[in-house]
């Protein structure tokens, strides 16, 4: 996606971008011209090293964070200029975020803690409830819609964090980190409930990982070091005859 | 792995003729690398010969070798020892990795772009890998998993080196022996 074909009216250009990003907290620079572009449908996963910034880029793009230089857009509109009432009007109707520590509210149920994005863009309560209760299937929760999410297992909060974050059909999923606080076999199950879930509604995903084998489930990934965005292409690796050619569905090396 | 022990790990669930081991062979360890029946045969020859399996009378009917195969006592106390010893934990050092890397350094190239490049390299593989594991059955998605951490380990390396580059330059500069 080329900078040149974006930026009229059209829906083909990309879903966020930021460009020439900078942002610095008191004298600690976090962004240093990052730029990056997510096609619509895309997953992209941001990887880099603890500090380097890649926080920083998505709170910037998801419009939680203003940069100090720079451009930051929504469906070809510009966003960072917006107001705090329409950025945080279209963080709630556009958007969905994943974090962490699933970050819900543990005094309510599984069932209202997926309805909130609803209820708070002004859906009526027993609509809302409806509409959460019909994600809990798809995401392995039934029975368990009546449960204080304080009273679930860890990876069981991270898929009511994943419904609550997909629940009123974002454009974007911004997911930081979502399988940080799990063990290896818990992540992969939730990996694999954001990625075909968000497949399934055409979602576009922005995901923060340090684990490559976090990444590996998006379609491209980006480093961000020192608060700039690396871009890795996918080269072709030359076919070794002597190990057998990448040709094959698997490779040699992994069968020996 | 192993061919002699996995045939021979096979024919301790039942006797077996040479065709029906192959095909055994090839849809659980061949992937994509089919065991050629010559193979077979012969190790099964081998076995024979070491008394780790004993050949049935040739049956009639077509086929190459209408012999039924069984494990002996001898054959099964082997794959019974074979599948309680580790592997050697091989260090998987990456020699050709390392070798880039120093080489770079030492002809004053550009050793980041260099693991850049691999980076990349691997996160497309492991892209890969993740996809099939995806649409895998679970014993398909074993071997996956396999790859998987193992590319992880390298890429850990990967950062790592490249975090540690301008020391390994200035060691190399100054004609320490760097260690593999």
């Amino acid at each position: 996606m080329s900078l040149s074909t974006f930026g009229r009216e059209g829906s083909a250009g990309p879903a966020v971008e930021g460009r020439s990003l900078v942002k610095s907290f008191g004298r600690t620079p976090a962004l240093n011209g990052a730029s990056v572009a997510v096609a619509p449908g895309e997953i992209l996963a941001v990887m880099g090293p603890s500090g380097s910034g890649k926080s920083t880029l998505l709170h910037c793009l998801a419009g939680i964070f203003i940069p100090d230089a720079g451009e930051v857009y929504f469906d070809g509109r510009r966003t960072d200029r917006l107001g705090e009432t329409r950025r945080s009007e279209m963080r709630r109707r556009d958007f969905g975020f994943v974090f962490q520590f699933g970050q819900l509210v543990p005094e309510l149920t599984v069932e209202d803690n997926i309805a909130l994005p609803l209820l708070l863009g002004g859906m009526a309560r027993r609509d809302a409830s409806a509409a959460a209760r019909s994600w809990l299937p798809r995401l392995g929760l039934d029975g368990l819609g009546r449960r204080r999410t304080g009273e679930v297992s860890g990876g069981e909060a991270q898929r009511v964090a994943l419904a609550r974050a997909l629940v009123h059909h974002p454009n974007v999923l911004f997911a930081d980190e979502p399988t940080g606080s799990l063990d290896s076999l818990t992540g992969e199950h939730v990996m694999e409930l954001l990625v075909s879930l968000t497949r399934a509604e055409g979602t576009t995903v922005v995901l923060i990982t340090h684990e490559a084998r976090v990444a590996a489930y998006a379609d491209r990934m980006v480093l961000v070091r020192d608060g700039q965005v690396t871009v890795a292409e996918p080269l072709a690796v030359p076919s070794n005859p002597a190990e057998g050619s990448a040709a094959r569905p698997h490779p040699p090396s992994l069968a020996r | 792995m192993s061919v002699p022990l996995t045939l021979l790990g096979l024919l301790e669930r039942e006797s077996s003729y040479g065709y029906d081991l192959k095909r055994d062979y090839d849809t659980y360890f061949g992937w994509g690398r089919s065991l050629p029946f010559g193979q077979v045969y012969a190790t099964l020859a081998r076995l024979a010969r070491d008394g780790k399996v004993s050949a049935g009378q040739v049956e009639p009917g077509a086929g190459p070798d209408r012999k039924r195969y069984s494990i002996t006592e001898l054959g099964a106390s082997e794959v019974e020892e074979w599948l309680r010893t580790p592997i050697e934990p091989e260090p998987h050092l990456q020699t050709l990795l390392f070798t880039k890397v120093v080489l770079s350094l030492i002809l004053g190239r550009s050793a980041r772009t260099y693991l850049d490049t691999q980076r990349a390299a691997h996160m497309e593989r492991m892209r890969q890998l993740t996809e099939l594991r995806r649409m895998a059955g679970s014993v398909e998605a074993l071997l996956a998993d396999h790859g998987l951490f193992h590319l992880e380990a390298d890429l850990r390396w990967i950062d790592l080196t490249e975090a540690r580059l301008a020391s390994i330059a200035k060691a190399i500069e100054n004609h320490e022996e760097v260690q593999p």
